[in-house]
């Protein structure tokens, strides 16, 4: 019986970066409750002799030469953005530093 | 209350962890074809793919693994038979994805080791650091901040992005625990990211700039009482600038933590950041609630998987190891072993390797560069190999004072004149109408009329009195505006006045 | 002339009959007539289309040598980026956005002439069965107005089954094109993965998605397959190989000698009896044209929605991690001393509908500390299974077969509150994508209770692509004769035709 809390998914919205209002919250800790127990299912099978296939082909080494091509002009670098100041993105103050 | 460091030695053994990054030279970014050239007008060297816009798909450049391989063969780490790319997920407006292309669990390269050598109180003694792994990701953008502080993150009112570097390919080398060094860590982390640096420089891997950022060391520093096997809280000193730093970093997190241990507080586990101005760290973010990346397989990519042949051919391409290479000079030119880490320390090795190569005399070429060359670099506070001169530059100056053609006085005019940027050494004699004056007669001239000129002192010398004789070669230098041959004065000079050099 | 099918225009405009410029305006006439009811599409470049058509038009005119399906137009998913063209996904988050490059699907396109009528509905990041998740209002079934399209590429299948478009391009992650086919009487195929090149398709769950052709009927999608398909160097996961030959394989549609395996449990219950009946009789054409039905078993496929809502959301968690307002799209909050974060949380509250943030959520703790090998790892284990049982099947047959989905077209909004419900409209066509492999869904008739279409799977091993089209061709003429007419004549005429 799997289960996500109200606080479990509060602490998913903020490591997905989603805002949530406390109804969101709740109700979304309700269809987990649900989901879960559906994808929980893989379990039943997934023994450890199993190998992971994390892709459809068996594709290996994949490389492209190292030879520069050109970019995009500033401006259709810039053409989506929001804010933009001195040819860069502006974006609201950065907290905390990586 | 202040500890000095040989109490904090005395009580305390160092144990360090040390991430270097290092910018790989590929023409292209990781992941695109975009130019990784340094210092192009902001966001003129991006793509959909580094720019992350929707649909973009990575593709990996062969030449930066091919680095990546190279670099863990130098560092004698194995290759994986089988290595992938994984996902490191966190927001951060610097990386465009808002995941970096990383390696988490299978990197392509591990357990290797790097031997260095310092200076101890019982001489000269070997350090082995070990390698854990040799992995590939991609570098960030380039943020810049603006209002409140201008350059600090914190009081900015917002920010501006340019994405050049984003994509730019980072090899990332972590040693295994390194522990035993004692009171010589700090001198250990500087000399283990030295030789990096030079095994680096010699594969040709990357530009190894630690102030343009190509090279950037992480320093995890902790501390545990002697005899204790527990390892203690552990801080990270982020973005070392140079190898100075590394040293002062690695030192200063040492005090710093004794003096916390000391007084019974603990150490915080965060992001320390290194300022170059006073040496000490500051906090930065907390690692105490340990951030969940949430790694998985990069789906966008396929697995790499070297065969033997490709992984020897690569081995069979690798120079000769820079610590047995320097052996291997110091022998040939015979130079004492200070000279030798004389050179390595204003790091002009490679240089004056250049110079001898085109002909110069070792002692001469390493005199130019670790003296005149390297104090004009020094006032100019810009590193010798951003200097407009060159090892063929300083070859043919050299040759040019061998054949007698330049006096040394004369020599050090042509530098400067080099690095002013007016040319070749040729170029540079031939405008300022630089040469070494042999002609006799002329110099006869200016004798006379140096003596006429101090009639008591070349009467002195006429008496016996050879040493006076300096301040009539003053003279004559002055008159010929230098470019006479001092020696060829004193002799004419003397024989004048009756006189002759025993 | 919009009746036609593709291979039947471009036949006209060869013989010069019509031209390109006639035949796309004509399809923006119908798409300014019905769309108002249908919703199919998101945008329509009028100008665009009758310039390239005008373009293609003056080609020909000159003598130059044109590929088969040049000057026919076609609708695409807006999941795709075409240069200049705004690229929604669905999503407010992308609302204005006009990309400043064509995906290789576009490309590919341009370089055969195709004209591009505009983008298709669908829902939000392709996640859904319905194109009810649609930001910008749900796309109506053609066959009933009340009804769902499928989804996600509903925009896509609808814009066939109305007339707007004879060619349409989708995108299938565990079905997108296949149940929109389905449940709108058309034909859809998800080529094998790397097939058809990802670049400029915007990710949802980047081991799963592929792009395939849409048409109304196979030797049209085999046209359009071919017309899209083949190596490109900007995936690396594009297969670097030559194009299965599907045309030649739609023109022969023959099955003599085929085995066509017989899924055991992509039946039965769970399945609506009509779409059981049109199934049974389909098996019965293709025997009577010559192929051997045999029975296969796939015991791992039970297990197979409950990975794919593992993985998809993982993958996507990751995906849409881009969408932050930092470089492009919706920025919501940006007032005086806000932060980057915060400016972040609230854009993606505002720009993601329901069921985007539910996956995200969902993937996000899927790939956490802790969880990973609980979930996502295990999900992978499942897949590998599921490639076993594939594996094991094709040993004893050429294709595998099984309807498409298990009912016809519901209602809108019937099951729009009930997550689980509604990801079982996937339960048969998921297995392919964990897998890979191919698959094709083409129109088998109508439920005799609800007079709706129901669609019949065909699933190839992977880069064998054609046996798909010569099953498919072999059913498809079978039907014909059968029915006298495409099944498409039955559909209502809608407003203005």
């Amino acid at each position: 019986m799997s289960s996500l809390s109200r606080d479990d998914v509060a602490n998913l919205a903020r490591l997905a970066r989603i805002e949530m209002s406390e109804e969101e919250l709740i109700s979304l800790s309700n269809e987990f409750t649900v989901i879960l127990d559906a994808v929980a299912r893989v379990q039943e099978v997934a023994a450890a002799d199993v190998e992971p296939t994390s892709h459809p082909l068996p594709l290996r080494n994949v490389f492209r030469p190292d030879v520069v091509v050109p970019s995009l002009t500033t401006k259709e670098a810039l053409s989506g953005a929001p804010a933009q100041e001195e040819s860069r993105f502006r974006v609201p103050q950065i907290l905390g530093e990586e | 209350m202040a500890i000095s460091y040989d109490e904090v030695v005395a009580q305390y053994e160092p144990v360090l962890g040390l991430e270097v990054h290092v910018e790989l030279n590929t023409d292209s970014k990781m992941f695109c074809g975009c130019s990784t050239v340094f210092g192009g007008d902001p966001n003129t060297q991006t793509c959909p793919v580094c720019l992350a816009l929707p649909g973009a798909l990575p593709t990996v450049n062969e030449k930066a693994i091919e680095s990546t391989i190279k670099i863990g063969l130098a560092l004698n780490c194995s290759i994986a038979p089988f290595s992938r790319f994984a996902r490191k997920n966190y927001f951060y407006p610097d990386m465009p994805k808002n995941f970096q292309i990383s390696q988490y669990d299978e990197p392509i390269c591990v357990n290797g080791y790097v031997d260095i050598e310092i200076e101890t109180d019982e001489g000269a003694k070997l350090f082995r650091i070990e390698i854990e792994r040799v992995h590939m990701e991609e570098d960030t953008g380039k943020s810049l901040h603006v209002g409140g502080t201008t350059g600090r993150i914190h009081g900015a009112e917002y920010s501006l992005l340019d994405y050049n570097r984003a994509g730019i390919p980072l090899v990332e080398i972590v040693t295994k625990i390194v522990s035993g060094t004692g009171k010589y860590a700090p001198e250990v982390a500087k000399a283990y990211v030295a030789e990096l640096r030079d095994i680096l420089r010699s594969l040709g891997v990357s530009d190894v700039k630690m102030e343009q950022g190509s090279l950037r060391c992480d320093a995890n520093v902790s501390l545990r009482l002697i005899g204790s096997e527990k390892l203690g809280t552990r801080s990270e000193t982020k973005n070392v600038n140079s190898l100075r730093s590394v040293e002062r970093a690695v030192r200063g997190e040492m005090i710093r933590h004794a003096e916390l241990l000391n007084k019974g507080e603990r150490v915080v586990q965060e992001t320390r950041h290194f300022q170059e101005d006073s040496g000490l760290t500051r906090s930065g973010r907390s690692k105490e609630q340990a951030e969940d990346y949430r790694y998985f397989p990069e789906p966008d990519l396929v697995p790499i998987a070297p065969d033997a042949a490709w992984i020897e051919d690569l081995r069979a391409s690798l120079p000769e190891r820079p610590s047995i290479h320097r052996k291997r000079l110091q022998e040939a030119w015979a130079v004492p072993a200070n000279e030798m880490a004389a050179m390595i320390n204003a790091d002009v090795l490679e240089i004056v390797e250049a110079t001898v190569a085109l002909g110069a005399d070792p002692a001469k070429a390493r005199s130019w560069w670790l003296g005149e060359i390297s104090r004009i670099a020094n006032d100019k506070d810009v590193a010798i190999a951003a200097l407009a001169i060159t090892p063929t530059d300083v070859a043919q100056i050299v040759a040019l004072v061998t054949a007698g053609e330049l006096t040394d006085k004369l020599a050090r005019q042509v530098i400067e004149g080099v690095i002013a940027g007016e040319g070749d050494p040729a170029t540079v004699i031939a405008a300022r109408g630089i040469k070494v004056v042999n002609d006799d007669g002329a110099l006869m001239a200016a004798i006379e009329k140096a003596c006429a000129a101090a009639p008591q002192i070349a009467q002195k010398i006429r008496d016996g009195h050879i040493p006076a004789a300096g301040a009539l070669i003053g003279a004559v230098m002055k008159e010929t505006a230098g470019q006479a041959d001092a020696a060829r004065v004193r002799t004419l000079l003397l024989s004048h006045l009756g006189q002759s050099d025993s | 002339m919009i009746r036609s099918n593709a291979s039947e225009m471009a036949a006209k405009l060869v013989a010069g009959e019509t031209t390109s410029v006639a035949l796309t305006a004509a399809h923006l006439d119908r798409i300014r007539a019905v769309d108002v009811d249908v919703h199919a599409f998101l945008h329509v470049d009028s100008e665009g289309a009758l310039a390239q058509a005008a373009a293609v038009d003056a080609k020909r005119a000159k003598g130059e040598k044109l590929s088969p399906l040049a000057g026919v137009p076609l609708a695409l998913k807006d999941v795709l980026t075409q240069k200049g063209i705004p690229t929604t996904c669905g999503s407010k988050i992308l609302a204005g956005w006009r990309p400043p490059y064509d995906s290789s699907v576009v490309a590919n396109l341009k370089r055969n002439d195709i004209v591009i009528l505009g983008k298709t509905n669908m829902d939000e990041f392709a996640m859904g069965s319905s194109t009810e998740n649609s930001a910008f209002g749900p796309t109506h079934n053609p066959w009933d107005l009340t009804r769902i399209p499928g989804g996600s590429g509903g925009g896509s299948s609808a814009a066939l089954a109305a007339f707007q478009a004879p060619l349409a391009i989708g995108t299938d992650t565990g079905g997108s094109i296949r149940q929109p086919a389905a449940v709108t009487g058309t034909v859809g195929v998800k080529p094998t993965y790397g097939g058809v090149s990802r670049f400029g398709l915007v990710a949802f769950s980047s081991s799963l998605d592929q792009a395939g052709p849409c048409a109304r009927t196979v030797l049209d999608a085999a046209l359009l397959h071919e017309a899209i398909a083949g190596y490109d160097p900007k995936d690396s996961t594009s297969i670097n190989a030559p194009v299965p030959a599907v045309v030649a394989a739609a023109k022969s549609g023959n099955v003599k000698g085929m085995k066509i395996g017989v899924v055991k449990e992509l039946n039965g219950d769970g399945y609506q009896s009509g779409v059981r009946t049109r199934f049974e009789e389909s098996l019965e054409l293709l025997a009577g044209a010559g192929a051997e039905i045999v029975q296969v078993s796939a015991p791992n496929f039970e297990y197979a929605l409950a990975a794919y809502y593992l993985i998809a959301p993982s993958e996507c968690s990751s995906n849409l991690a881009r969408f932050d307002a930092m470089r492009y799209g919706l920025r919501v909050g940006d007032i005086d001393g806000a932060s980057a974060e915060s400016v972040m949380n609230l854009t993606r509250e505002a720009g993601f509908g329901r069921e985007v943030k539910r996956r995200i959520i969902l993937g996000t703790y899927a790939l956490s500390s802790g969880y990973y090998d609980a979930y996502y790892g295990s999900a992978q284990k499942v897949r590998t299974l599921i490639t076993q049982d594939f594996n094991k099947a094709f040993a004893r047959c050429d294709v595998m077969v099984s309807p498409t989905c298990p009912t016809t077209a519901f209602k809108i909004g019937e099951k729009s509150n009930d997550p689980i419900a509604m990801y079982l409209n996937d339960i048969a066509t998921i297995p392919v994508n964990m897998a890979g492999i191919g698959g094709m869904s083409l129109p088998a008739g109508l439920a005799p209770e609800d007079g709706l279409p129901v669609g019949f799977q065909i699933m190839a091993p992977a880069m064998q692509d054609q046996r798909m089209y010569l099953v498919g061709a072999a059913l498809e003429a079978a039907l014909l004769s059968k029915w006298g007419a495409p099944l498409l004549s039955q559909a209502p005429a809608l407003a203005g035709s």
